[in-house]
């Protein structure tokens, strides 16, 4: 049965066109995420949770909250975008739908790409959604906490998208979690600091048009270049297991 | 041209060329450097605004040179790895990047120490040192993730691709880390940064980036030597030299 | 010489212990990885010969009843 499965999964004949093929298997990421909420929300507590250490940790005056403020929200969105990663390909890892994702006729690196973007909607929307209300608890000002949203709303498919190659790297090894993050933190500080930096920017009252086009530019830039290598490590992990 | 291609992918040819080249890589890249850094060290002028802690510089340039062209070298080595399967793409992969590690330690830590006379500090978050920090991370990526996976072929993949996404984010991370420190900091004198060299300072310290890099061939060949033999024990020729040189 | 004294090299204008500590640094690292990489080779090399050395006999007698380890092909 199996291989007649198969059979009609591997015939060339490409009626299912990529846009749709790319359509279901995001919807089907978005599906199977809401029968287990607990998942979808953890990042998101792990969020709040971050941003309230600091001012109990640090200090709660307005004047560093305001100054911290952005670096804080922004380290916080990274770190549970990272925590949240683990989950990824797991899930379709532990039950063999990633092998079927492997092996389907259209181009692999376009699902990859469809995936990490239900992972993007999935974790780093809600952390946008978010960040207004944790922006007032930090004392930013209105504007700056519309230009964080901004660089939130730019950075965060940045961070799923280059999140997707090291977690298809680490697929299906030991520890994969720290080896995750030891892997892709290093590739999140530019995003990091173009997103602290532009608020700060825009806190001072500076123009910051060109940080969020180069923001875009880095955008552009891992939506054209990540799903190729996430697609190449995905091969990789899958012969290796 | 093919022909020699194929043959560079020999594991035993290799071994063969190394041991010929290994004797003279060192000696002159001993001398080399010995030159330089005596040089460096006692008949070099002074400089007239660091004083004599300029001094580290005839490490400090040839740690951070080499350990970020060693970076450059293994994602060449990936390329080839992903692209032609070549075994010794990876022997070098592997073999390269704990001394890459060793060398970016020693950039960041004669950076530093020559932070503390110049600048009263002994860490500043100054643009090259925070580049050479990420540059160390990302070493340590590489080296945990070829640990972690067992089967040699899959790991050699995987380190690859690793090592390729790295360098492409690498001109990114220098550029954003530079914009960043004029962020923070605007116009700190650089360490390493001159508007014009004496020759007297110019020359010993290109003799010991060029001594540094013959000392690192060595060692690579020594250690891509010792990995091939750890992973072609059953080959014959290896059974014979290994035969060979217990004796 | 850029230096008067064998004494004046050493402080090097009070700069003296950040040169040598620079200098002592690298070449405690430098040679400690030589002699790392030395010593893994000698390791390797004996762990070869005991590995011969347990099963010289294996490989010359003719293959009977071997067993071959087969990858299946994914696709």
């Amino acid at each position: 049965m199996a291989s007649e499965f198969r059979v009609t999964l591997r015939s060339p004949d490409l009626s299912v066109g990529v846009a749709t093929a790319m359509k279901a298997v995001f919807l089907r990421d978005v599906k199977t995420a809401f029968r287990q909420p607990q998942d979808l929300l953890n990042p998101l507590l792990f969020f709040v949770m971050v941003v309230t250490l600091f001012p109990l940790g640090v200090s709660p005056e307005v004047s560093f909250l305001q100054q911290a403020g952005s670096g804080i929200l922004w380290v916080a969105a990274l770190l549970s975008v990272l925590l949240s990663l683990d989950h990824l390909y797991r899930h379709d890892f532990d039950d063999g739908t990633l092998e079927q994702l492997v092996l389907q006729p259209q181009p692999l690196f376009l699902l990859v790409l469809a995936k990490s973007l239900a992972h993007w909607v999935l974790t780093g929307l809600p952390l946008v959604l978010l960040t207004p209300v944790l922006g007032v608890m930090v004392h930013l000002e209105g504007n700056s906490v519309a230009v964080l949203c901004l660089t939130l709303l730019i950075g965060t498919p940045v961070l799923s998208l280059i999140g997707s190659i090291g977690a298809a790297l680490t697929l299906g090894l030991r520890s994969a979690g720290v080896l995750l993050s030891l892997l892709i933190i290093p590739l999140y500080i530019p995003v990091l600091i173009f997103g602290t930096g532009t608020v700060m920017a825009a806190s001072e009252g500076a123009p910051v048009a060109g940080q969020l086009a180069l923001m875009g530019a880095f955008l552009v830039l891992a939506l054209t270049l990540a799903p190729f290598a996430s697609a190449a490590a995905l091969r990789i992990s899958l012969s290796n297991s | 041209m093919w022909q020699i291609f194929h043959k560079l992918g020999s594991p035993k040819w290799f071994f063969g060329i190394a041991s010929t080249l290994m004797p003279w890589l060192l000696w002159a890249g001993v001398a080399m450097l010995a030159v330089g850094i005596g040089w460096g060290l006692a008949f070099a002028p002074q400089d007239y605004l660091q004083g004599n802690s300029y001094r580290i510089i005839f490490i400090h340039v040839p740690s951070a040179f080499l350990a970020q062209s060693v970076y450059i070298m293994m994602a060449v080595a990936g390329l080839v790895t992903l692209v032609w399967r070549m075994k010794l793409a990876d022997v070098f992969v592997k073999s390269v990047a704990p001394v890459g590690a060793v060398l970016t330690f020693l950039a960041l830590f004669t950076g530093a120490v020559w932070g503390k006379p110049t600048w009263g500090t002994w860490w500043i978050w100054d643009a090259r040192l925070t580049s050479m920090l990420i540059l160390l991370f990302l070493y340590f990526g590489v080296i945990a993730l070829g640990a972690a996976i067992s089967d040699e072929k899959s790991s050699a993949r995987a380190v690859a691709v690793l090592v390729l996404v790295g360098v492409v984010n690498i001109p990114i991370i220098k550029y954003s880390v530079e914009w960043w420190n004029t962020l923070h900091q605007p116009a700190t004198f650089k360490l390493t940064e001159k508007p014009s060299m004496p020759p007297e300072m110019w020359v010993p310290l290109l003799l010991s980036v060029l001594g540094l890099y013959l000392i690192f061939g060595w060692l690579a060949c020594l250690r891509m030597q010792t990995e091939i033999l750890a992973r072609e024990g059953r080959t014959r020729w290896v059974k014979e030299l290994v035969q060979a040189q217990g004796n | 010489m850029a230096f008067d004294s064998f004494g004046a090299f050493m402080v090097m204008g009070g700069h003296g212990p950040y040169v040598w500590a620079c200098y002592f640094v690298f070449f405690l690292l430098m040679g400690a990885t030589t002699l790392w990489s030395l010593r893994q080779r000698r390791f390797v090399i004996a762990q070869q010969r005991r590995r011969m050395d347990a099963a010289p006999v294996r490989d010359s007698t003719p293959a009977g009843a071997s067993f071959t380890r087969i990858d299946p092909s994914r696709d």
